[in-house]
């Protein structure tokens, strides 16, 4: 298939584009097979460039000979083109329809973006499996790497390498597999070095409504508990949830099958209702009307802030079960949403190394991409969209969401500022970079992704991208960090939410003015310190002062 | 003495408010100004100090196996939960509490007895500190267009109002006293803010007396000289901050609104703020909904929204928004007034004043402008913050709103405020305190008969003093965001709960690390550094030119590592609640918390040293420390310690 056939007029002049908070800006609009470009063809003025695959949705207007396309994109941006003649506006509307929908994977633009930048660091390979367990090796010789997914067909949403206890053989694995929904057997998540416990993710046991039960999954799970000790199960769904999925061929961990661990239910919502939370979140935010009491009690029903207690909660939970000594295993369904929210979030709140800028990638990498989030049917759709969600859900979101309010509460404790969550949020969505595309390890591989598309740490981790999202309040903080989870605690992320409906000048001027006395402090710092060493040299050098 | 019934109680538990199961067992002692409560535990010396002025409601709880709780609400929203062995006990510190925390007469309250050895010479500075005739100066007054009127002197036209009033060059006398005789409580139009770049004014009065139909000729006079005395605009605006159903229910008691048909060139305006009434019923079920023990967020969101505390702070920005656009941006004067003009006309017009002149947005600045609208103009503290036994219904957080819209602005302005929150918070609880005499009694002619000037003590003075942790270091004059009149959006999005004044006292709820205090303290190293680059210069220059004559030098070692500043590192070590009581023993162990706080030693410290000075005083012991007069984060005897203790 050609781009063309798609275009139908592939450029209209007069062009008036409204976006929020910035001047309207006349010029001629361009399509590309993946970009809408507006150029007002003058020197110095900001050029609109829009992937295809950033568009959420579109709507079309018209008054007279004058037609008016909304723009609704995943970055939850919205702007307005209006298009002088009532032909070439509905053929833009039409292309950009038909080309913000592709599903091909093959025909996206990482496929076809070559960089412009020098690759210092190529990104597919910064975070492989193997380095990661040399790491654990460091610390531990109570696990190994097994390659029994190794073509994908114990758990198609594996890695090929995973980290399971030392004790446990490949033949043992392949029955667990069998016993957990989606063949996500126990691995593990974190081990936490101070203590030696560790936190493990699954999918749910594969019980039945006649309690089936699987001795291999037994031994595995107790093989990671020391002796005498008990450990805790973290189950994601409510009780009432988790016994229903007996029906579906689910369930949970008996008591009596498995009485060395402790089942603990907490209520992380499902993806269907997160991503109605995230419509009617929205919605809210771009609700025009001034009253107070409308906004409240919308923002209160889109049940947006309660799902970020829950997770923070959740992962709070499993953090302290850790922290106190206890060893944990999280699951929920299918243990690809809710569980790595918690595992990730878990990892945030006890290992600094995940509070930096590459720790956070290689937790990214390690607990969601390698981890199997389906990131293509999750991030398919956002806000906007007006077609019946299928598998979409802001997932991820509630977990960079949550990221940032610990970022709030510890505003020093991380290497990197919210520019990077908001980042890493809208490259999730849409993007240049291969990174999130496909659901599974699997995928990838079968797309080539390494090979074909550029890695959004390659660009990420180069000095003059790490500046940009590096805080300049960052201190390592070694310590646990125990966020707060009431609800006074808790913030809207205006970053994201309310990016594009106020003006932000006056709190990035803030910012700037942060980053101003930072650096002007570190620059008397420099000065003073040569001035010292020139004393001092000076001072050697006077002979006089070398007598008392 | 004779109020308190037991001074010492053994054996008293304090509940912690969030989890009632981490209790702190200690000693409860009553004294003539505080309650105390010394906490038992070897090798710490936990103290909770709480001025009796401060104490809101009393409740005594039936008693159970383990004793009587006593719950203990203050006007700093700090709440108390006492458990009280027995029952006896428990009503006797009840009792003595409910009269100590009850003056009758103005000489019981606590500025009377703060710091009392001094005489009223070494005083005047303090209160000397402050001129409002110096502010109207600032504004270019008196001038060809207004002048100073001695109309008021003894109070003689209006008792509310001060002595010293601007009025219109043109208004004489008869015209003066004419309008006030027509107006509630004698409360006549007079200037609040004059902008000298267009010649725009902000006046302020009561309500006319116009009922359905009287009009007052000398009141038309007066708001012909206003209008007149901006030559650069035709009409006027005439604000009334009441809704309108309110208005028309005042004229069938005579009151009422100015009839645009009998005042020449007027544009007539209503701005729905409610009454006090409605604010202090907001303001406590908000309070109800801080308090709740691990609500869920909905619990909260639906509270918030059901108070209706936020539409009322939005009403209130709103209407000084109107006012400070027709100010600056139209160069046109406005009359604001509401019912009497000490409440809703006293926020919009101090609001407007601080969107309007950057100096307001300073640490003098601030002062002077509660001085002059809040202080001068008759804004009722006795009766709003209920100093004495009084009325309850004349109660009402009029003021808690005028702080929390400036507070709101800096959230949206973070550069053009040369205070932080803290300042508006050390404000706050002193406005309830009674300890310094600035906020006694409801008009300047009480606090004259009260002779505050010469036996208490004036917090602008004190503030002043301690500025240096009131300072915003995102502050610069020279920024472009201090400049000229700011402009908030409404927007209700950008509306924030105020946690960190309705939540102080619940620790676990702030960020753990303050950027503010961070910048600070890089600021004040920035300062040293540039210290020591001119005197590393200055010794280099003297090596290289004489040598012979140079002494040796001792480098002064610096430490680099940002500032000998931590952040509560330890509390970042303490875990909440997130088990819904999962967990049946005391989740958080004692750790390494020592190496840590020895780290901020340094702080804490100087910390005590402030807070002593500020508190010599007469009054032995008692007074040695009040947890008022230092901020709760840096209260060395926080019970953060005991958080991370316990």
């Amino acid at each position: 298939m050609e781009f063309a056939e798609l275009i139908k007029t592939p450029r209209v002049d007069g062009v008036v584009l409204h976006r929020p908070f910035m001047p309207t800006v006349e010029g001629t609009l361009c399509l590309t097979g993946h970009h809408l470009i507006l150029s007002s063809r003058q020197d110095n003025t900001e050029e609109l460039w829009l992937l295809h695959s950033n568009i959420d949705c579109i709507e079309k207007r018209f008054v007279g000979s004058l037609g008016t396309i909304i723009v609704k994109c995943k970055d939850l941006r919205v702007i307005q083109l209006d298009i002088p003649g009532m032909e070439e506006c509905l053929n833009i509307a039409n292309s950009i329809e038909a080309l913000s929908t592709l599903d091909i994977l093959s025909l996206m633009y990482p496929f076809f973006y070559r960089p412009m930048f020098e690759v210092i660091e190529d990104g597919w390979k910064s975070f492989l499996p193997l380095d990661a367990f040399k790491d654990l090796e460091t610390m531990t010789d109570e696990w190994r790497l097994s390659e029994v997914n190794k073509d994908f067909i114990v758990c198609p949403s594996y890695p090929p390498l995973v980290a399971v206890p030392k004790d446990i053989d490949d033949d043992t694995l392949r029955k667990v597999a069998s016993f957990r929904h989606g063949g996500r057997f126990p691995v593990l998540s974190y081990y936490h070095k101070k203590n030696g416990m560790v936190m493990m993710r699954s999918g749910q046991p594969l019980t039945g409504t006649n309690g089936r039960r699987c001795k291999e999954d037994e031994k595995l799970i107790n093989a990671t508990l020391r002796p005498g000790k008990r450990g805790y199960i973290i189950d994601t769904r409510t009780i009432n949830v988790a016994q229903q999925a007996k029906a579906r061929g689910g369930g949970i961990e008996s008591e009596a099958n498995y009485p060395q661990w402790r089942r603990i239910h907490k209520a992380v919502e499902r993806s269907n209702v997160l991503q109605e939370s995230l419509i009617k979140l929205v919605e809210a935010c771009n609700d025009q009307s001034h009253s107070m009491d409308r906004w409240l009690s919308k923002l209160e029903a889109s049940n947006w802030q309660t799902h970020v207690k829950e997770i923070l909660t959740t992962a709070c939970l499993a953090a302290q079960c850790i922290d106190r000594g206890a060893s944990v295993l999280v699951h929920g369904t299918e243990g690809a949403d809710s569980t790595l929210q918690v595992t990730s979030l878990a990892q945030i709140i006890l290992d600094p190394a995940c509070r930096t800028i590459r720790g956070f990638q290689s937790l990214v990498e390690r607990e969601w991409l390698q981890a199997g989030h389906p990131f293509q049917q999750r991030c398919a759709q956002s806000a906007y969209s007006n077609s019946k969600p299928r598998q979409e859900a802001p997932v991820f979101l509630l977990f960079l969401d949550c990221v940032w309010q610990i970022l709030r509460q510890f505003p020093c404790s991380f290497e990197f500022s919210e520019s990077f969550l908001v980042l890493v949020f809208e490259h999730s969505y849409a993007s240049q970079f291969g990174t999130f595309l496909g659901n599974s390890t699997a995928e990838r591989a079968k797309l080539s992704l390494p090979e074909k598309t550029v890695s959004l740490w390659s660009w990420v981790n180069r000095p003059q991208e790490l500046e940009r999202l590096t805080n300049p309040l960052y201190e390592a903080n070694s310590l646990v960090i125990w966020p707060s989870v009431a609800p006074q605690s808790l913030l809207l992320w205006e970053g994201v939410f309310l990016r594009w409906n106020r003006s932000s000048k006056c709190l990035d001027e803030a910012y700037e003015e942060m980053v101003h006395i930072i650096e002007y402090n570190k620059e008397l710092q420099n000065k003073v310190n040569s001035l010292r060493r020139q004393l001092a040299q000076l001072e050697t050098e006077d002979p006089l002062l070398q007598t008392p | 003495m004779e109020h308190i019934r037991l001074p010492k109680v053994d054996n008293v538990r304090l509940l912690d408010r969030i989890s009632p199961r981490r209790s702190r067992v200690g000693t409860l002692y009553l004294t003539a100004t505080h309650t105390i409560f010394v906490e038992n535990e070897a090798g710490v010396r936990n103290e909770t100090w709480v001025l009796h002025s401060l104490v809101c409601s009393l409740e005594k709880q039936a008693a159970t196996a383990s004793g009587s709780s006593l719950l203990i609400h203050c006007k700093n929203f700090q709440v108390l939960n006492f458990v009280i062995p027995r029952e006896r006990e428990c009503h006797d510190v009840h009792l003595s509490l409910q009269r100590l925390s009850q003056p009758e007469r103005p000489d019981e309250l606590y500025c009377f007895s703060y710091k009392p050895n001094i005489d009223a010479e070494e005083r005047r500075p303090e209160w000397d500190f402050l001129d409002l005739r110096a502010d109207y100066r600032r504004m270019g007054l008196p001038n060809s267009l207004w002048k100073l009127s001695s109309v008021n002197q003894h109070y003689k036209v209006s008792d509310t109002y001060p002595a010293d009033l601007f009025v219109p060059e043109s208004a004489t006398p008869p015209v003066i006293v004419g309008s006030s005789k027509f107006r509630s409580r004698g409360r006549f139009p007079t200037l609040s803010y004059y902008s000298k770049e267009n010649h725009a004014a902000i006046c302020r009065s009561s309500q006319p007396l116009s009922g359905f139909s009287a009009r007052c000729l000398e009141d038309e006079q007066m708001l012909e000289a206003i209008l007149r005395s901006n030559p650069h605009s035709d009409f006027m605006y005439v604000v009334d901050t009441r809704p309108k159903l309110n208005a028309i229910a005042n004229r069938a008691a005579g009151k009422g609104y100015e009839n645009e048909d009998n005042y020449s060139n007027i544009k007539f305006q209503f701005i729905g703020i409610e009454n006090i009434h409605v604010m202090r019923n907001s303001q406590q079920k908000m309070m109800e909904v801080c308090e709740l023990r691990s609500p869920s967020m909905s619990d909260f969101l639906e509270g918030l929204e059901s108070s209706g505390w936020l539409k009322h702070i939005k009403a209130v920005l709103d209407a000084g928004i109107f006012i400070a656009k027709a100010v600056a941006e139209e160069g046109v004067s406005v009359l604001v007034h509401c019912s009497d003009g000490w409440d809703r006309t006293t926020q919009v017009c101090s609001v407007a004043c601080v969107l309007l002149d950057p100096h307001y947005r300073t640490l003098r600045g601030l002062m002077v402008l509660i001085e002059k609208d809040w202080i001068s103009f008759g804004h009722k503290f006795s009766h709003r913050c209920n100093h004495l036994q009084g009325d309850p219904k004349e109660v009402s957080p009029v003021i808690d709103q005028f702080l929390e819209c400036v507070w709101q602005l800096m959230e949206q302005f973070p550069c053009a405020f040369e205070f932080n929150a803290r300042f508006l918070i050390t404000i706050h609880s002193h406005i309830y305190s009674c300890q310094y005499g600035n906020f006694i009694g409801n008009n300047q002619r009480e606090r004259t008969e009260l002779g505050l000037r010469e036996k208490t003590h004036s917090l602008w003075s004190y503030l002043w003093m301690n500025r240096a942790d009131y300072i915003n270091p995102l502050y610069r004059p020279d920024h472009s965001q201090t400049q000229g009149l700011l402009r908030p959006s409404t927007a209700p999005y950008c509306f924030k709960f105020w946690r960190a004044l309705y939540n102080r006292f619940d620790r676990g709820m702030h960020p753990r690390q303050s950027v503010e205090d961070y910048l600070s303290a890089i600021q004040e190293e920035t300062q040293q550094l540039k210290e020591q680059l001119a005197s590393h210069k200055q010794k280099i220059a003297q090596l290289e030119q004489e040598q012979e004559w140079s002494v040796p030098q001792k480098a002064v070692p610096f430490d680099k590592s940002p500032t000998g500043w931590t952040f509560c590192n330890d509390m970042a070590n303490t875990p909440q609640d997130y088990t819904g009581g999962f967990f049946t023993s005391s989740p958080c162990q004692p750790r390494a918390p020592i190496t840590l706080q020895t780290e901020e030693s340094n702080k804490t410290s100087k910390s005590i040293l402030s807070n002593g000075s500020d508190q010599e005083s007469g009054i032995a012991d008692v007074s040695c420390r009040s947890p008022l007069s230092e901020d709760s984060t840096r209260d060395p005897d926080s019970d953060e310690a005991a958080y991370s203790a316990s």
